[in-house]
């Protein structure tokens, strides 16, 4: 029972793609510039989401330090704008290293000089650090919540690490992005984050891509097997140490893309990024939009965080309420999610309740195979 | 001499801090397999019970007492935190057993929603509500069996929770009308001081010792005999053990595990609450002050290893030991004349987040030789 079950019209299909690529190009003008960057932000967030739903929704591993590796992408974009537009300041270094009396550039910023180095840091980097991390729990069988707790635990240390290193990164400053220059154009002008805003929504549907053509196929399969019983995947003869840590080093890889997105457009980045609540977020939008379904975690991403927005608009203090009240909500009564529910037989069963279907006595997946003859 | 004792003491002051509030942690994930998120919030609410006593205890009445409100506090957070943690359990956690990852998330919400509480309700009418908590969930147990098994017992049950209402909106009356700081909300940090007898300092060989830290040594020695006790010697404590064990094996030899299910997690729940008390002697108690310790708490039941308060203990006070020789740069005043790169390293760890980063490697590092902690649970199963 799986999206396979829908299949759409090749039209529709085609239909759906020009009204998607029509309604990207003509957002900037069909939006005030605030909106624009609030979704351009959110769908930015919903790269890291992606990323949480591969190693959650189909691998097993939920991970609550996801904020380290957003926060270490949007590092590196910030301080190679930092660095690059920093020749007006004294010793042609960014203008915070004057407040701490820092006078030469900390060597591991040296290569942050070029452009090519920093387009392969800003996914390198995070993928690395994940496939370290990751490496190190799963080489010794830590799963589960051990693993969460690890997680957790290593994402305060690099809270605490960013945060008190002023000389090297300006600490719980953060660095500030909107004022610099990329290109000879001002990080922050209306032109440049319109052209965010295209990146952002091209890399969610080529993300999308990329996580649709991980989960398909024998890595797909090892991946959804590990999840549901990884002994006996052990001994089937596959190493489950290598698949977690690739899987856990794509979804880093895709938290880092997604921290430099979301940096350029909400034009800091700061140790605030490593927060715990943050990571845990993370989780939860995944959570609602249904794991296991890659368009559920995109989805789920966009609109909590837009609804958090309306919500803390209105009403600053209830969206606190909302939201544990969306995570109880979601694990007690929507295990699958919104769309993972819409997918199985949640309008099936709602509609049986009201009398407007049969109810299908024996086993449900068999007789609505059977009716539609179509068995997996 | 007297440098390895300020430096012992301040390792265990900082160990026992994180002992009493790993020690509830560690019966609730380490029994239960629980992973309770909202334990910080548990301990959150003991802080602020410690904070509420103490304003109550000023009033005319109990003013001649007021120097034992913190001894009455304890108590009251045990049962405060307690009564809290068993609703969760009647309510969420039931339904997730076996399924920890959701627990995770599930106590997660709870935790948000227990600072959002403190924030946005005034703490006479959250006092109130506890207060009808208590009597809902306990007025119910003390009726006779007669009435337990009669068909109208849910009549009973139900008209004890009315009464358990009204006295708490009644309660919640009186204290807001008549200790004005409680009667409005605010996401402020508030203070509880120490009563008199407790401020100040020791003196022991030679070496001067602050009170409130020794307060909480004792108060986390006493829990650590008390539950060990209570685990070892009392019969619920033999059913837990048991259940613990082989939870199908016991139920089938009549223990109820509903019951020992509740029992757990309310003494897991209370502790959380007596480690608010020592915890709000230390600091401003505010909404986040749970927050600050979750993490650390987690660090020490996978430290020490699941299942055993031995290895909790042992966690806790080598953590605490290793963070002060780390975080104070120690090792550089017991030998002075090391190497440069040496000492430099020493310096770049020597603050309190620096220390921690620090003790993370280390655990680590600890975790790749014995995966499952200090103490593992032996068994021959592929999955434990």
């Amino acid at each position: 029972m799986s999206l396979s079950k829908f299949k759409f019209d090749k039209r529709i299909v085609l239909s759906f793609w020009i009204i998607l690529i029509a309604l990207i190009i003509a957002a900037p003008t069909l939006l005030p510039v605030f909106r624009l960057n609030l979704l351009g932000r959110y769908l930015s967030l919903s790269i890291v989401a992606l990323g949480v739903d591969l190693i959650w929704g189909y691998t097993g591993l939920l991970s609550l330090g996801q904020g380290i590796f957003f926060a270490l992408g949007g590092y590196c974009a910030a301080m190679y704008l930092q660095i690059t537009s920093s020749s007006e300041f004294p010793n042609n270094i960014p203008e915070f290293f004057a407040l701490y009396g820092v006078e030469k550039l900390p060597f591991f910023w040296e290569p942050f000089k070029s452009p090519i180095f920093t387009f392969f840091a800003i996914w390198i980097i995070p993928a690395l650090v994940a496939g370290l991390i990751g490496f190190l729990v799963f080489r010794n069988r830590i799963k589960g919540v051990y693993f969460s707790i690890l997680t957790q635990a290593s994402l305060l240390v690099f809270f605490n690490f960013f945060n008190g290193q002023q000389k090297l990164i300006n600490g719980t400053n953060g660095l500030k992005t909107d004022v610099t220059q990329l290109f000879g154009q001002m990080v922050g002008s209306e032109s440049m984050q319109r052209i965010f805003f295209w990146i952002t929504a091209i890399l969610v549907i080529a993300t999308w891509f990329f996580a649709k053509w991980v989960v398909r196929g024998r890595f797909g399969n090892i991946l959804i097997g590990i999840r549901d019983d990884e002994p006996r995947v052990r001994f089937t003869g596959y190493n489950p140490v290598i698949f977690k840590t690739i899987v856990f080093s794509i979804a880093g890889g895709l938290a880092g893309i997604s921290g430099a997105l979301y940096t350029v457009q909400s034009g800091i980045v700061s140790p605030q990024f490593m927060t715990v609540p943050f990571s845990i977020e993370m989780v939860i939008w995944v959570a609602v939009g249904g794991r296991g379904t890659l368009l559920g975690a995109i989805l789920g991403a966009v609109f909590i965080n837009y609804a958090k927005s309306l919500v803390s608009e209105a009403l600053p203090a209830s969206w606190m309420f909302i939201q544990g009240g969306l995570f109880i909500l979601v694990v007690t009564a929507l295990p699958e999610g919104v769309l993972g529910w819409i997918q199985g037989d949640g309008p099936r069963n709602l509609l049986q309740r009201f009398g407007l279907k049969r109810k299908i006595e024996t086993y449900p997946s068999l007789e609505v195979n059977n009716q539609e003859g179509n068995n997996e | 001499m007297e440098l390895l004792l300020d430096s012992l003491f301040n390792g265990v002051a900082i160990g026992s801090v994180l002992l009493v509030a790993a020690l509830g942690l560690a019966i609730v994930f380490g029994l239960m397999g629980v992973i309770n998120l909202a334990h910080g919030e548990l301990m959150m609410l003991g802080a602020y019970t410690t904070y509420v006593t103490q304003l109550i205890f000023k009033l005319p009445i109990l003013k001649p007492f007021y120097n034992s409100y913190i001894i009455v506090s304890i108590f009251l957070a045990f049962i405060v935190s307690g009564v809290v943690g068993i609703l969760l359990e009647k309510t969420i956690i039931r339904k997730l057993y076996g399924s920890p990852l959701e627990t995770l998330l599930a106590t997660w919400g709870v935790s948000l929603i227990l600072q959002q509480f403190v924030r946005s309700v005034p703490l006479a009418y959250g006092t109130g509500l506890v207060i009808s908590l208590i009597i809902g969930l306990f007025l119910p147990t003390t009726f006779s069996s007669k009435i337990k098994e009669s068909i109208n017992f849910k009549y009973f049950k139900f008209s004890s929770w009315i009464l358990a209402a009204l006295t708490g909106v009644l309660t919640g009356g009186v204290i807001s009308s008549t200790v004005s700081k409680l009667s409005r909300a605010s996401a402020r940090n508030v203070d509880v001081t120490a009563p008199s007898w407790m401020r100040g300092q020791v003196e022991i060989l030679g070496t001067a010792f602050p009170k409130t830290r020794l307060m909480i040594i004792v108060i986390t020695l006493i829990s650590v005999i008390a539950i060990t006790l209570f685990l070892n010697q009392s019969a619920w404590g033999m059913r837990i053990r048991a259940v613990t064990q082989n939870r199908q094996m016991s139920d089938c030899l009549g223990i109820s595990t509903e019951k020992v299910d509740i029992i757990t997690f309310g003494i897991g729940s209370g502790l959380a609450g007596v480690a608010g008390v020592a915890v709000s002697l230390l600091g401003s108690v505010g909404p986040n002050v749970g927050g600050n310790y979750i993490v650390g708490c987690f660090m020490v039941v996978v430290l020490g290893g699941v299942g055993n308060l031995l290895g909790t203990v042992l966690a806790s006070f080598g953590i605490g030991i290793m963070t002060d020789l780390i975080g104070a740069g120690r090792l550089l005043s017991i030998w002075p004349d090391m190497p440069l790169p040496l000492s430099n390293t020493i310096n770049f760890f020597a603050t309190t987040s620096m220390a921690r980063v620090m003790i993370f490697a280390l655990i680590v590092i600890f975790l790749q030789f014995k995966p499952t902690g200090l103490f593992p649970q032996k068994g021959r199963m592929v999955e434990n």
